[in-house]
């Protein structure tokens, strides 16, 4: 693993607080995915990914935006590794990479749905922006 | 004043070589209480121990020190010449001056002079030592096991064919355990019942074994060899020794609807009932909770009906007091509760049941007569899915799993799902693994069997959710292998439950001071080399209440915890370690420190009269040590806030006494 | 002025059933430590009492260590914790009452650690000496 790409693992665990290491491999995450079938890697490769420091090929990925982030996978891992976490992270630092391309908070109020689970509004404004 | 003799070994050149051995014993022959030293080539042979005694008897020794190797070498040998020689064998100590010297110092000059202050730091401590004996206790020549599983039934056999007596107490009606509940085992396929059931009659039918069923353990007192322990038997409202078990009061109960917890609930007993065939005792007992006669008194059809008069529904619980040398524990396990599992609709629907239960489906004397018939509907199930590791490995979860391995699913899951395919061969049969573990004689070739020969589809992953519609359980689940998402429409799934200790473990483990790991497993004295015994004396340890254990395992581990009790109750008396625990009376305030740090509840407290000044008495609540339990770490010794409680052997002085010798 | 090169004095309280087989599996493979280092033999590290400790301080010891077995291996399944608790608040008070805590150790040595007491006690013997002499505490009516 080259400095760089470490330096990106670093980010990604740092960002999300969660541990790719505590996979055991079950797959219950990817068991559990309701959207599963529209992605190019599914949860449980993207612990892997992240644990190998493979982070570019899964930034440059639709699956990225696939992910609804309802937080099946966080809710039903046996070992607590939080899938869903993991994957915010690596949105985010795709999203910082992108420089000032973001909305302004004056634009957000005219956005919001209040039936809407505020994990789902930073999600979505994340790829409304994209 | 003590008489020290000290005597220094060469250890041929192994001390002799850095340490001058004439330089130690001359400087130490001028140490207070000292009244000989010399040395010899090697002190533990004969001729160096017969200078021992002949030195005790000449110059009329009352302590001796040997500079020599560790006491962890010849400590014993060493106290066995001073009993040779008359003297008391605690008057003995060791300065170790070989490896804790003469092997790690390369210089003559240094090795000599830290031999010499070891030697004045044992002869300091000889000076205070003070005549020890070994207290002595009986040994009560009976045995209690508790738990009549196939650990208990193992573990009382063993010890009932050495000659001693065991009483055997079980909640349940019957003895028999999880294992009567099973259908075949594996890896040879024997049905349980087959290999399960004459055992039971064994037990049974021994002349030294008693069974206390439908009973539990209400108090235990007392220490190694000598437990008092008090066990109530439940009211089951049948004389027991006058009911002859024919079956004719269950026949003609009238109440009929109460879930069978033999069958895990899956069809219904009597409220009078047998719990199976082979039960042993083969008693009727009346569930007070479903009986109208013992609820409003109004029914009484057992009664008119058992020719035999068994019936008493005045019939009271009842404590039975009894003396025992050893306690075995064999509380065994339960699978969890899948109440939490959402994600399985184990609560949702009928036909999503635990692998305990597919084992009473398949079980010819089950609900179903041993038809594989879907709980639901009765209809034969064509699709199933078993799913492995529900609720173990689970770390994140602790309000609903395990973290641990629950080491017997995988092999019971192969089970299940060969037979399956054996019985019904249109049956489509899926296991959803995250490993498969099978370390054990034949197992990993049994596993193979069930894929190459039955042809079980075996798929690396976990089902993430089952959702019912209609008559059909949706699975949804990954393929990990493949890298897919599967969808199968099941008319059964089964899901392969972790196990837990039983509930009853934590409050026994309280009542025999013993102690348990966080799973309420009991702790073994040592995990690799004291398996079967608890860190408490006479106590040991049987079958699945230590951790997980498949049938051949619980058998051999029930075996040896009766080797380990027939060893105990073959001795006619205890002899402890003298080095123990002692307290000053007079010192101790009664404030009950000591009691909480110790390991063993070797320290209880007792209300003593004291003979006060001016011709006074005063009641006084004093700690009091047992000498059969204590093991001498000392733990109270530091914690006791008055300086009541001493060691024999290391007493505050002696220690004391070393560390100003060596710091002179 | 030409000042004697210090020999520190080290007392150690080792446990019967792990650290005092350490310091002998030590021997058995003539593993160098300083004779600076005596050990005293005890059933269990919780068997040391503050007072042992304070005591061989008030005496001129230069340094204390208690060796026990690892956590969770105790032969008497939990006297280390309490030594480590125990210690923690005397080392803590000593460090206050100026002896420096590098004087004083608590180390955890099983009976195959034959090489972890050797080089333990070296390097601490090396912190020791390198403090110098330890005066705060000895009770100078001591000396004769």
């Amino acid at each position: 693993m080259n400095k760089d790409t470490n330096a990106l693992k670093e980010e990604v665990i740092r960002i999300s607080g969660a541990n790719p290491l505590k996979c055991m491999r079950c797959g219950k995450c990817s068991a559990t995915c309701p959207a599963y079938d529209e992605m190019e890697y599914h949860p449980h490769q993207f612990v892997n990914m992240i644990e190998n420091g493979d982070i570019e090929p899964l930034m440059a990925s639709d699956s990225l935006y696939k992910c609804l982030t309802c937080f099946a996978c966080v809710e039903r891992c046996p070992r607590g590794v939080e899938p869903a976490k993991l994957i915010e992270a690596v949105r985010l630092i795709t999203v910082r990479q992108q420089g000032m391309n973001h909305l302004t908070a004056d634009a957000v109020p005219a956005l919001l749905d209040e039936d809407m689970p505020q994990q789902a509004i930073v999600s979505a404004f994340r790829k409304y922006t994209k | 004043m003590q008489r020290i003799g000290v005597f220094v070994c060469w250890c041929g050149t192994n001390i002799a070589g850095t340490v001058d051995v004439q330089a130690v014993s001359d400087a130490l022959k001028h140490e207070p209480g000292v009244v000989f030293s010399d040395n010899y080539q090697y002190m533990c042979s004969q001729a160096g121990q017969n200078m021992i005694i002949d030195a005790v008897k000449e110059h009329r020794l009352t302590g001796i020190v040997v500079c020599s190797c560790s006491p962890r070498m010849h400590e014993a040998t060493f106290r066995k010449t001073a009993a040779a020689a008359g003297l008391n064998p605690y008057m003995v100590e060791i300065a170790n001056i070989r490896e804790q010297c003469s092997w790690v110092h390369k210089d003559m000059a240094t090795g000599t002079e830290k031999a010499i202050i070891l030697g004045k730091a044992a002869i300091a401590k000889v000076n205070l030592n003070a005549p020890l004996t070994p207290g002595e206790s009986p040994v009560t020549k009976r045995a209690l096991v508790i738990g009549g599983g196939i650990a208990g039934i193992q573990t009382a056999l063993d010890i009932a064919d050495a000659g001693f007596p065991v009483d055997i107490v079980e909640t349940k009606p019957t003895i028999g355990g999880k294992m009567a509940q099973l259908d075949k085992t594996f890896p040879t396929l024997d049905c349980a019942a087959c290999i399960l059931t004459p055992k039971m009659v064994d037990v049974a039918q021994h002349e030294k074994i008693r069974i206390f069923s439908y009973s539990e353990v209400e108090s235990i007192s007392g220490f190694v060899g000598n437990f008092d322990v008090k066990i109530k038997k439940r009211a089951r409202f049948v004389k027991e020794d006058v009911c002859t078990g024919c079956g004719a009061c269950v026949e003609k109960c009238p109440m009929k609807k109460v879930p069978n917890e033999f069958n895990l609930g899956m069809d219904n007993r009597r409220a009078i009932y047998i719990p199976f065939a082979q039960a042993v005792p083969k008693v009727a007992t009346i569930d007070p909770n479903a009986c109208n006669m013992l609820k409003n008194g109004k029914c009484g059809v057992c009664a008119k009906v058992c020719t035999a008069g068994a019936i008493d529904y005045k019939q009271k619980d009842e404590i039975i007091e009894e003396k025992y040398g050893a306690i075995v524990a064999a509380t065994g396990f339960n699978p969890i509760s899948m109440e939490k599992f959402d994600e399985f609709a184990y609560n949702q629907s009928k036909d999503v049941i635990t692998s305990l239960e597919f084992e009473r489906l398949t079980n010819a004397a089950g609900p179903t007569a041993g038809k594989l018939l879907r709980p639901s509907d009765g209809v034969h199930p064509h699709t199933i899915v078993f799913v492995q590791c529900v609720g173990s490995r689970c770390a994140s979860c602790a309000e609903k799993g395990k973290e641990y391995c629950s080491k017997i699913c995988c092999m019971y899951t192969a089970k299940h799902a060969m037979l399956t395919r054996d019985k019904y061969p249109d049956t489509e049969v899926y296991v959803f693994y995250i490993d498969v573990r099978t370390p054990g004689k034949s197992f990993d070739e049994f596993y193979r069997r069930a894929v190459e020969e039955y042809g079980v589809k075996y798929i690396k992953g976990m089902v993430g959710k089952v959702s019912p519609e209609g008559n059909k359980l949706k699975v949804q689940a990954s393929d990990l292998l493949n890298n897919r998402q599967l969808h199968i429409d099941a008319d059964l799934v089964v899901l392969a439950a972790a196990i837990e200790p039983d509930k009853s473990a934590r409050p026994l483990a309280t009542m025999l001071t013993a102690s348990m790991d966080t799973n309420d497993f009991f702790t073994e004295a040592h995990p690799k080399l004291r398996p079967v015994e608890s860190p408490t004396a006479g106590v040991f340890l049987s079958g699945a209440c230590q951790g997980p254990k498949d049938i051949p395992e619980t058998v051999s581990q029930a075996s040896a915890a009766a080797a380990k009790v027939i060893g105990l109750l073959a001795k006619d008396k205890l002899t402890g370690n003298p080095c123990i625990a002692n307290p000053d009376e007079w010192m101790c305030n009664g404030c009950s420190s000591c009691e909480k740090v110790c390991p063993y509840g070797a320290i209880t407290y007792a209300e003593k009269e004291f003979r006060m000044p001016n011709r006074t008495t005063a009641i006084r609540r004093v700690a009091q040590v047992n000498p059969a339990v204590c093991q001498g770490c000392g733990a109270c010794t530091v914690t006791c806030p008055s300086g009541a409680m001493d060691l024999r052997g290391f007493a505050n002085s002696q220690i004391i006494a070393e560390v100003d010798a060596i710091c002179k | 002025m030409q000042m004697k090169e210090h020999k520190p004095l080290i007392v150690a309280f080792c446990c019967n059933w792990c650290s005092y087989a350490g310091a002998d599996l030590a021997g058995n493979n003539r593993l160098n430590y300083p004779a600076d280092v005596k050990i005293i033999r005890v059933p269990c590290s919780c068997r040391v009492n503050p007072m042992f400790v304070l005591r061989a301080f008030q005496r001129g010891a230069d340094g204390v260590i208690l060796c026990g077995c690892h956590p969770g291996d105790c032969h008497y399944t939990s006297g280390n914790y309490y030594t480590r608790r125990r210690m923690a608040l005397l080392f803590s008070m000593l460090d206050y009452l100026g002896i420096e805590r590098e004087r004083t150790r608590v180390e955890w040595v099983s009976a195959a650690e034959g090489a972890k007491f050797a080089a333990t006690m070296n390097d601490f013997v090396e912190t020791v000496t390198a403090l110098g002499e330890n005066k705060r505490l000895e009770d100078l009516r001591c000396k004769k």
